[in-house]
């Protein structure tokens, strides 16, 4: 039996769970505890059958569904076998937690909740595996749809049924990228399928024009600027499940279909392609964490960390394209590899991050910073594994971050032999761009971090916080896990990426790798530039260990617990602590350029001072609301001819018909 | 891994270790002279230490685990850090697991784990020291890399000990990128070391103060260890210029005896070190908090020239 038989029958598993979730509607139980747990078995088999097929040889398979004449052609190769690797790996973790997770129906009843989430983990699959436009288009837009659903799940709140039709708009406009992208590569033979595309070579220029529909597209649906507006807004609104796996795995799909794209079915690539992609992901990059440092909602912080993150990857591919343009293939693949070892990593440590923020939010029904803190002493196991979460997230040794940073940023270094000095000179500015980045992330995570967990509870309700569910832990170490070994073990992730850039640059860096030996990471020798994160943590360990022993050996070991000095002030309460708004408020004044804000400061003899603040977007401002003031109009216009009486009506058919009538005569 | 290495390696964590506090008691020194005042004697760093050690730790009744933890974490990174800064040798074992841009991780590390204890208390002081401390991080942190970025060009290597062994080898030049660099480089030590004109060792004024905000519920042994930490980072960041700025000296034949002869060259060069810093600190006043920013962003920029001006010259 092939593997792709195997994937095939866990996806029908996952789609028979879906309707058996309709036949329990309402039972909370039976859905949580057996219908969930179920489907993380087969998540965690998935991710064993895709590591058997990134091992393995392409394989293909037909389906007989959808049209009569235009059946389904799926394709396994290392590609998808390695998104498909990240969808397994991460609903397991995804799906246990979310078997903890929905005691109660929130909006949606459980049954139906169920239903969504498996045919969304479904199509989330078979994207990846379709071999034709329209198997992809399919499954693509039953992606989009079953996430709207779910987004949308607690419907009653005005705000979340917004946030579900903007994310629904800005979706169909990357669908109408992707499918008249896919219209262009064909060129013109009427067969869709991905190997007649891939056989076809495009015009320089009809290959840009399908090249920029993709970015458009698919960009759309992993948050780029500007068409990032969705993400912050949809993102939050779901339940926390639903979140991580839109926010982990959801836009990776979408980089699964920029590279496909771009990297198989185009052929020569052109060096303005990447220059493009980075200029575009640094600027998102940047927007995105300069809006989550400031966010006083958590999930909202975590969302425009996801921006910031896909803006990085974009980065990341824009540079292999530009290496690959060139006929550097070594390079390519090197820039491909941390790209796609920040795909994994980034899955891991925001589905983490966002269940963390789940479980606060059911322990303490508040998801605004400015009401959290001191959760670390009531839920230890959430805080402890969000701490691995924030340092993984933080790009912080030895933790899985660093690793695709600390990839990236050396294939920046290796870039100084490209045949223009333009792009030599702008490679520099893009990497002084990335670590930058990095260094405002770490700040947004140490907010987000000592905001929720650390300090004194800033409500008094946050005394009743209960700690997390079994199962919501076992979730929870899961993913803590992952991104703890993805920082320890890259040489061994890096043989499995290697089948990945093989087939899209046909070079790969797991050779040089592992002729470097197996405990150091260094893409082309040891003199050059090398990183052991074993023996990092190791020699950190040690010392802490050393010294805790050596303190208590030749001094003591003796502790006090005091109340926390006041300053002299002995009315401090815990509101007085500084808030998330003011640990924000750095970076809103040196960003400020980039926000548009509104400031209500109270005056000194207020007797109820009160401050607001409101942070928006400058691209509502400028893009979306004249194209919507446009829209109306246009609509406006239309609707004139609509006078609602039906002799109007009659007479426009009348009209009609003698023009036509006309026409046809002449 | 030779044997030598290894020796090589021991002793110069040890001597980091023994020395780093010697150092800030030196600058300290020199600062009080060069103010009018009379100085510390030269061992008082280890006099405070060995007080401190012998206290005992009060710690507030609310504290998490990570307050207590995060000293020993800052004390094991900056120890890591002097380790891999080819102060004496560039044949070091442990350099290989640790490049430059590691390091740089290294120190993001320590910090992110000393803001959070800052915060862990919940006081008012503690989270404004965190704050701080990471706003002058996320501009310090991109501002070293690229001074690394500038001299990694330059060699080809990430690697710290390979960027040494190669400026080292290379006719004496003045490289214009490294000049560039080495500014940067000085006015990110300034600020990373909480000196002035950034911040201000000696105050406990809570409006001026980062990073002593920052460590203000530490005492006893944890306090102790924070701030021999903080002297070793000023020890591996006065190593780390000297090794990228002034290479000569730094053993690199490996042979024990190339080693011993390193020692006296890294106590000089360190000693003018000292000197130069306190005479920064004595003709510079501290700014306000708000011009820091921009202060770190010129550090950046010129950093990131730094990297152009090799592009475009080659050298």
């Amino acid at each position: 039996m092939l593997v792709l038989d195997w994937i095939l029958i866990v996806i029908a598993g996952w789609l028979a769970l879906g309707v058996a979730g309709i036949g329990a509607l309402r039972n909370t139980a039976f859905v949580a505890r057996v219908l969930f747990p179920a489907g993380a078995v087969l998540a965690v088999a998935l991710a064993g059958f895709a590591v058997a097929g990134l091992l393995g040889t392409p394989e293909t398979a037909v389906l007989a569904l959808g049209l009569p004449d235009l059946p389904f052609h799926l394709r396994l190769d290392g590609l998808s076998a390695f998104f498909l690797l990240v969808i397994g790996a991460i609903a397991f973790g995804i799906s246990i937690f979310a078997a903890g997770y929905f005691r109660h129906g929130e909006g949606t009843p459980p049954g139906l909740m169920c239903l969504e989430y498996h045919l969304f983990l479904a199509s989330m699959a078979l994207v990846v595996l379709a071999d034709d436009a329209y198997a992809f288009m399919v499954m693509w837009e039953t992606m989009a749809l079953s996430s709207f659903f779910l987004v949308t799940a607690n419907h009653r709140v005005p705000a979340i049924r917004e946030a579900g039709f903007l994310y629904l708009l800005i979706a169909h406009i990357g669908a109408l990228g992707i499918l008249l992208c896919f219209g262009v590569l064909q060129a013109n033979t009427g067969d869709y399928t991905f190997a007649n595309m891939r056989a076809q070579s495009l015009s320089p220029l009809w290959a840009s024009a399908a090249f920029l529909l993709a970015t458009v597209g698919f960009g759309a649906k992993a948050g780029i600027l500007p068409l990032h507006v969705w993400l912050p807004e949809a993102h939050p609104a779901a339940p926390s499940p639903v979140s991580a796996l839109m926010s982990a795995v959801m836009l990776k799909t979408a980089i699964y279909g920029l590279l496909r794209v771009s990297f198989d079915l185009l052929g020569a690539q052109q060096w303005w392609w990447g220059v493009l992609l980075m200029a575009v992901g640094l600027a998102t990059a940047l927007y995105g964490v300069v809006f989550s440092a400031v966010q006083t909602d958590m999930k909202r912080l975590l969302a425009y960390s996801s921006i910031e993150n896909i803006g990085l990857l974009f980065v990341g591919i824009g540079l292999g394209v530009l290496f690959n343009a060139y006929g550097m293939k070594a390079l390519s693949a090197l820039a491909l590899t941390a790209a796609l070892y920040h795909v994994l990593g980034h899955a891991f440590f925001k589905s983490l991050l966002f269940l963390a923020t789940g479980s606060v939010l059911h322990a303490t029904g508040e998801r605004s910073l400015g009401k959290l803190g001191g959760l670390m002493r009531r839920m230890p196991w959430v805080a402890w594994l969000s701490l691995v979460g924030v340092l993984a997230s933080s790009g912080l040794p030895p933790f899985s971050g660093f690793v695709s940073e600390w990839l990236l940023l050396q294939s920046f270094l290796f870039t100084t032999g490209l045949p223009d000095s333009f792009l030599n000179m702008l490679v520099p500015v893009l990497a002084a761009g990335i670590a930058l980045v990095a260094a405002l992330a770490g700040y947004t995570m140490v907010k987000f971090f000592g905001v929720i967990f650390l300090g004194q509870p800033r409500e008094p309700k946050l005394a009743d916080a209960h700690p997390a569910s079994p199962l919501e832990r076992a979730g929870l170490v899961w993913l803590g896990a992952g991104c703890v070994l993805l920082g320890l073990f890259p040489v061994q992730v890096i043989g499995l990426i290697d089948r990945v850039t093989r087939l899209l640059v046909g070079g790969g860096i797991a050779d040089t790798v592992r002729a470097n030996g197996w405990l150091l990471l260094s893409p082309s020798s040891i003199d050059r530039a090398s990183y052991g994160p074993l023996v990092f943590l190791g020699v950190v360990s040690l010392a802490v260990l050393l010294t805790a022993v050596l303190v208590r050996k030749l001094y003591h070991g003796r502790l006090r617990r005091a109340p926390a000095w006041d300053c002299g002030f002995p009315a401090q309460t815990a509101r007085m602590q500084d808030t998330a708004e003011g640990f924000g408020q750095p970076i809103r004044q040196i960003f400020e350029p980039f926000f548009r804000m509104r400031r209500e400061l109270p005056s000194p003899f207020d007797a109820k001072p009160h401050y607001r603040v409101t942070i928006e977007d400058h691209f509502w401002h400028w893009l979306y609301l004249p194209v919507a003031r446009l829209t109306s109009l246009i609509a406006r216009g239309v609707g004139r001819l609509q006078q609602g009486r039906i002799a109007i009506y009659l007479l426009y058919s009348f009209v009609t018909l003698m023009v036509l009538l006309l026409v046809v005569k002449s | 891994m030779s044997i030598v290495g290894l020796f090589a390696q021991l002793l110069a964590i040890a001597l980091a270790l023994a020395l780093a506090p010697l150092l800030t008691g030196w600058v300290n020194q020199w600062r009080a002279w060069l103010q009018g005042r009379r100085a510390p004697g030269l061992l008082q760093p280890y006099r405070v230490l060995h007080k401190l050690f012998n206290k005992e730790s009060v710690v507030a009744e609310h504290a998490t685990p990570i307050f207590r933890v995060a000293p020993y974490i800052m004390f094991g990174c900056m120890a890591l850090a002097c380790g891999i800064a080819p102060t004496l040798s560039t044949d070091l074992p442990l350099a290989p697991a640790a490049d430059a841009i590691a390091l740089v991780g290294l120190f993001a590390l320590a910090r992110v784990f000393i803001s959070l204890a800052a915060m862990d208390i919940g006081t008012s002081f503690g989270t404004l020291g965190a704050r701080r401390e990471m706003l002058i991080g996320f501009l310090a942190e991109p501002a070293l890399l690229m001074v690394l970025f500038s001299a990694s060009l330059i060699t080809q290597s990430t690697s710290l000990a390979m960027i040494v062994e190669t400026l080292a080898h290379q006719p004496f030049a003045i490289y214009p990128s490294l000049a560039v660099a080495g500014v940067a480089f000085t006015m990110v030590s300034l600020a990373e070391n909480a000196r002035v004109p950034v911040d201000n060792p000696a105050t406990h004024l809570e409006l001026t103060m980062i990073h002593e905000a920052l460590i203000l519920e530490y005492s006893g042994r944890h306090l102790a260890l924070v701030e021999w930490a903080a002297s070793l980072k000023l020890f591996a960041y006065s190593c780390i210029g000297l090794a990228l700025f002034v290479p000569w000296g730094v053993a690199e034949a490996g042979t024990p005896i190339a080693i011993l002869f390193a020692i006296p060259m890294l106590v000089v060069k360190l000693a003018v070190g000292g000197v130069l810093l306190a005479l920064i600190e004595t003709i510079n006043a501290k700014m306000r908090l708000f011009r820091v920013p921009e202060f770190l962003a010129t550090a950046f920029l010129l950093a990131v020239i730094a990297l152009l001006v090799h592009v475009l010259l080659g050298a």
